[in-house]
This record gives C-alpha cells, structure tokens and sequence, in this order.
C-alpha cells in the first residue's frame, strides 16, 4: 500500500516537471505579454534570424547547435557532439522547464552577454518546432 | 606493410585510459552538467583546490557561462573534492587539465588539434 502511495506521489511530482514544447512556449507568451505591451506573437522567420546571428560575439546559437539544428551539433570549443536541439529530432528536448531556463540562461550570456527576452525565447522555440527532421 | 602494422600496434596502449586513470562511480549530475559541453574530465585529473578554483567561477568558466544552481553545485564540489587527485594544481585562476605535469608529460608525442576534445583519439571516452 504504501508503495502504492510513494509511486503516485513520484508520479504527480514527475508530471508537474515534465512539459511539452507547446506548454514551454505557452508561459514564454504569457511572459512576453505582461513584459511587452506591444507584443504580437512569435515569429520562427525572426527567431531563424536569431539563431544564426552573432550577436556581437564569436559565437551565435548555430555555431554549436548546427543550423538547421535538426541533426547533431559541436560544441564549437571542445568538439563534443550536442545531441540535435530541435524537439523533432528528440522527445526530450523542451519537455523541462528548469532546464530549458537553464540553458537559455548559460547561452545566451555565451553568445548575447545578456539574458535573453521571452520575446527572444519564444520566437527561438517557435523556429525549433518548425524545424522538422 | 610491417612498419604501418608496428606503428598501429604501438599506438593503442598509448591511447588507453586505463592505466592512468581510475574509474570512479559514474555521477549522473556530474555527466549532465559538466559532460554536456566537454568529456566529463576524470576528477582525478586536478587536486581538490583546484576544481574549488574552477567551481567558485563557473559562471565564467574558461569564456563560457556554466553556472548551476547551488544544491548542484554543493554536489559536484563534493563529488570532486571526494575524488579529486593529489598531483600539483596548474597555476593560475582557472587551471587546467593540460597544464598539469602528468598531462604534458603522457601527450608529448601527440599531434592534437584541440587538446580539450579527448575523444578525438581517446575512443573509449565518446558520447561521455
């Protein structure tokens, strides 16, 4: 019995993690709209361009992850392969909302030295999910 | 033909971990945050003071932003220091792995192209 309980409450704590990229992208719009008056969607053509970009710094979202970021990417410094970022290619990616903050959080002081907007996650998500295999 | 076979067959000890490099249990939060973005580099590879150099920097870590949150960070100090090495750290504020004596001494005869990527030769340690 009390296996039973443990096992539905680890259950209930796993399902509050897990998420879908659709549900990610859902609290970024959340986010955008109270931050962002003007806002007016997500764009995947605005977020392709940010993606590629080099903001400035030696590197853009591309130069590890691939573009598209459909197949496996390199870490540009130390060679290690990246397992492929857009959730097509992988059920995982995006499915947790912690780690999705966390690396958006470490790249994007890597390739903007600056956090990133919801505006900016959003449209990068938005062109992600567009990304077939 | 017989020189190339020679040459092959002396080659594969020298590329080989084993004798050098203990395994430790596998750590999974370890693997996840450091082994992300590099081969997750044998803790005994560096004494403890000097993973506390790298760990009290890692949101500038070698140019690049690795911060973690603290309870993970609690973890992997722990897990370093546990299995760190007892050789001499590298000077400096962020030491490395390739600037210890033990590092220079084993790749002296080694033509790498980019030292931090040690599965480049070191099959074994591909996908780690």
């Amino acid at each position: 019995m009390k296996r039973v309980v443990l096992a539905a409450l680890l259950g209930a704590a796993l399902a509050a993690q897990a998420e879908t990229p659709e549900q990610i992208l859902a609290s970024y719009e959340a986010q955008a709209r109270t931050r962002a008056p003007g806002f007016a969607g997500f764009s995947a053509t605005r977020g392709q361009q940010f993606f590629s970009a080099r903001h400035g710094s030696e590197w853009s979202c591309a130069s590890c992850h691939g573009a598209p970021p459909t197949g496996q990417g390199k870490h540009a410094k130390t060679g290690k392969a990246i397992a492929a970022l857009a959730p097509a290619a992988g059920s995982e990616r995006f499915t947790d909302p912690a780690k999705t903050e966390k690396w958006f959080k470490r790249n994007c002081n890597d390739v903007l030295s600056r956090a990133c907007t919801a505006q900016e996650k959003g449209d990068v998500l938005a062109y992600l999910l567009r990304s077939a295999r | 033909m017989r020189p190339v076979l020679l040459g092959v067959l002396l080659a594969l000890p020298a590329l080989s971990l084993a004798h050098d490099v203990p395994r430790v249990p596998p750590n999974p939060t370890y693997q996840a945050e450091c082994g992300s973005c590099h081969v997750a580099y044998p803790p005994r590879l560096l004494p403890a003071q000097a993973w506390d150099r790298i760990m009290a920097r890692l949101e500038r870590h070698f140019g690049s932003d690795a911060s973690v949150d603290e309870p993970t960070k609690r973890e992997l100090s722990a897990f370093l220091s546990r299995n760190a090495g007892r050789r001499a750290a590298p000077a400096g504020e962020e030491p490395r792995i390739t600037q210890t004596a033990w590092f220079v001494k084993e790749h002296r005869r080694a033509n790498m192209r980019n030292p931090a990527d040690c599965a480049a030769c070191h099959s074994t340690l591909k996908g780690q």
